[in-house]
């Protein structure tokens, strides 16, 4: 198995744009980011806070650094693709996706209203930037190892990037499509496990142990990297790599992000109980207290 | 046969999640029934499927994020002499694991109990992935199985104490919200009968699940403002399907509405036209969703959206009424 590099990255271009992100501008961003998926739930008094912000900085590096595409061209066959099989991680796509232009930024406000396109779970009727609906947990793997192949006999240079859960892993699914995906000798495809550890009546590994996800994922054929998953420098790094490794390889990735659910507040950090609850004003001040900069940098300098 | 109390108020109910009257009853009949056991897939805090869990660790069995395989370990505690409960949401119990109950369950007849919660629209917020309105189709079509959706929280403590002592594989539909409770304390459940609620000669309104409620205060706002005396039948067992007092009130009325929180296809409005066309052919009039997909909202919102809220009922059936 490899491991991540070590070696300091200054700035990360993005292909299309040719934007330039240092590792404090990605800090500062998922820093608003956080507010966004917070405020979201807050307002809706409903969502997944806790899973959102285990998954954020992951897909900011996607869709802010490493993916290909383009707003004005949303359908854009040569795009990169991303699906979220853990589709409760909703608001934190839906905050990327605000950012990089592809939902207008009023609709803040409706998330898990009636006639919303934030719809509880991301529906690609309602988002440009969603090709496949996601919720029934399971199922993305499969359904982005099928873009993947489809894209190959297209002879597109797109690659496919997918987020799982670790709770989700315990689907039998996900052995299905990592059986695959190596069978079909996938080059064009990452997929990220977010290990947080929890789901939602508890511990992975009390409920249903997933053990070692890597080494499972490297005896099945796949290429695995672990990383730390809210270190932008090894998220970034992997993703790249995993790319290039496809190529060489002519096998798929796996990247196993050890990250922290709820990440950034901490009353949320680590709790299972902050799974699907939305805080009430009181907590929401909190949290909003949490992320403010001076409260927010000094406890990732102590993380 | 059990007429609306009138201790009732529809206009202000008293509240009670039919879920959390399911948990605390399993928890209940633990001591009981030795030979019960419950599943859950890694809901148990949202079926209420915990309140087992905390009183008899040893006898449930938490399946993790695995519904195909929380199926069919059911269907081998079942095979072996168990009593087994098995919960999560509808969507996966019925859709999820079709296969897995049409095949290991019910093919084998096993005595397994699919107790599914957040059923119907009122799921709310979680949107279309996770409401679950095909549900009633998909499990009734199903040889063997018994599908029944309780009406309130006092209906499903009886349907649960039923189930635990009757043979055979049950779907009993729940629903997530606080839901208006519409029988008292001494209602007296009978098994495989729709429940007459209200009596009337105008119009039956066939209603299930947490439609019950809403079908009665529109037969209420109908007699008040309308003079129109609509019979309400709660349709408490969908499979098998209780013909004798469906015939006989349609017989009375010459017009059936069915109202369900489920696709109008082939749910409760399937199963009641398939009945009334071979043995009382009558005028019927289906509500429910459409022949489309949820989305995400607060249940009532949601109600409205879809023309199942009280108040659209209510002009649905005078409309219905009128234009015959
Ligand atoms: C098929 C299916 N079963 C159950 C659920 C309900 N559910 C939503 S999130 C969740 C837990 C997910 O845990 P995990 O994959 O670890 O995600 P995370 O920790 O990132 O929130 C469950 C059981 C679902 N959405 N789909
Ligand atoms: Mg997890």
């Amino acid at each position: 198995m490899s491991t991540p590099m070590q070696n300091q990255i200054s700035n990360i271009t993005r292909p299309d744009v040719q934007t330039k992100l240092s590792i404090q501008d990605l800090q500062e961003l998922t820093r608003q980011l956080r507010l966004d998926i917070l405020q979201m739930i807050f307002e809706a008094q409903s969502g997944h806070p806790g899973t959102s912000l285990s998954c954020i900085d992951i897909l900011t590096c996607l869709w802010s650094v490493v993916m290909t595409h383009d707003k004005n061209r949303p359908d854009w066959p040569e795009r990169d693709r991303f699906v979220l099989s853990k589709g409760h991680g909703a608001p934190a796509l839906y905050a990327i996706l605000m950012h990089e232009g592809y939902i207008p930024k009023e609709e803040i406000h409706t998330l898990r209203q009636v006639h919303s396109n934030l719809q509880g779970h991301p529906a690609s009727k309602y988002i440009k930037g969603v090709d496949i609906s996601t919720g029934s947990l399971g199922q993305g793997l499969s359904a982005a190892i099928g873009m993947a192949l489809g894209l190959r006999l297209n002879q597109s240079p797109a690659h496919v990037y997918c987020l799982i859960g670790d709770g989700e892993s315990q689907e039998g699914q996900i052995w299905e499509a990592a059986l695959s995906a190596p069978a079909h000798n996938i080059n064009n495809l990452t997929a990220i496990c977010d290990r947080n550890g929890l789901q939602i009546d508890g511990c992975t590994e009390k409920i249903k142990p997933l053990g070692d996800i890597g080494s499972k994922f490297e005896s099945f054929g796949w290429n695995v990297m672990e990383i730390e998953g809210h270190n932008f420098q090894q998220i970034i790094e992997a993703l790249h790599r995993s790319k290039s490794m496809g190529q060489e390889t002519s096998k798929p990735t796996m990247i196993v992000a050890h990250t922290t659910k709820g990440k950034g507040v901490s009353f949320m950090e680590n709790e299972a109980g902050w799974h699907g609850k939305a805080p009430n004003a009181e907590q929401y001040e909190k949290a909003v207290a949490d992320l403010q900069p001076d409260v927010y940098y000094q406890r990732l300098r102590e993380a | 046969m059990a007429i609306l109390s009138p201790s009732i108020d529809l206009e202000k109910p008293e509240k009670i999640a039919l879920r959390t009257q399911y948990g605390k009853t399993l928890a209940e009949l633990g001591e009981q029934y030795p030979d019960l056991v419950v599943l859950d897939a890694d809901l148990a805090c949202s079926t209420m499927t915990k309140y087992f869990a905390d009183a008899y660790p040893d006898r449930f069995f938490n399946q993790g994020i695995s519904e195909a395989d929380l199926m069919c370990t059911a269907a081998g505690l079942a095979a072996v002499g168990k009593i087994p409960f098995v919960s999560t949401f509808a969507l996966f119990a019925s859709g999820r694991a079709w296969d897995q109950v049409r095949n290991t369950i019910c093919y084998s007849n096993l005595n397994v109990k699919i107790c599914p919660t957040h059923s119907g629209l009122s799921l709310g917020e979680d949107g279309a992935s996770h409401q679950s309105i095909e549900d009633i189709a998909l499990m009734r079509v199903i040889p063997n199985m018994t599908v029944v959706v309780p009406s309130d929280a006092i209906e499903t403590e009886r349907v649960i104490r039923w189930a635990i002592d009757t043979e055979g594989p049950m779907y009993i539909r729940l629903v997530r919200p606080n839901h208006a409770v519409i029988h008292t304390a001494d209602y007296r459940f009978e098994p495989y009968k729709i429940e007459v609620m209200r009596e009337g000669k105008d119009l039956t309104l066939c209603a299930t699940g947490e439609m019950v409620y809403h079908a009665l205060l529109a037969a209420k706002w109908l007699s008040e403002k309308d003079g129109i005396e609509a019979e309400v039948l709660n349709c408490v067992f969908i499979k098998p399907f209780d013909t004798e007092t469906l015939v006989k009130s349609a017989r009375k009325t010459g017009k059936v509405m069915t109202i369900e929180s489920h696709q109008f296809i082939a749910g409760l409005g399937g199963a009641v036209c398939e009945v009334l066309s071979e043995f009382q052919p009558t005028p019927v009039k289906r509500l429910g969703t459409r022949d489309q997909f949820g989305q995400s909202g607060k249940p009532d919102d949601l109600f409205k959206a879809y023309g199942l809220d009280p108040q659209s009922i209510y002009q649905e059936a005078k409309a219905f009424i009128q234009a015959s």
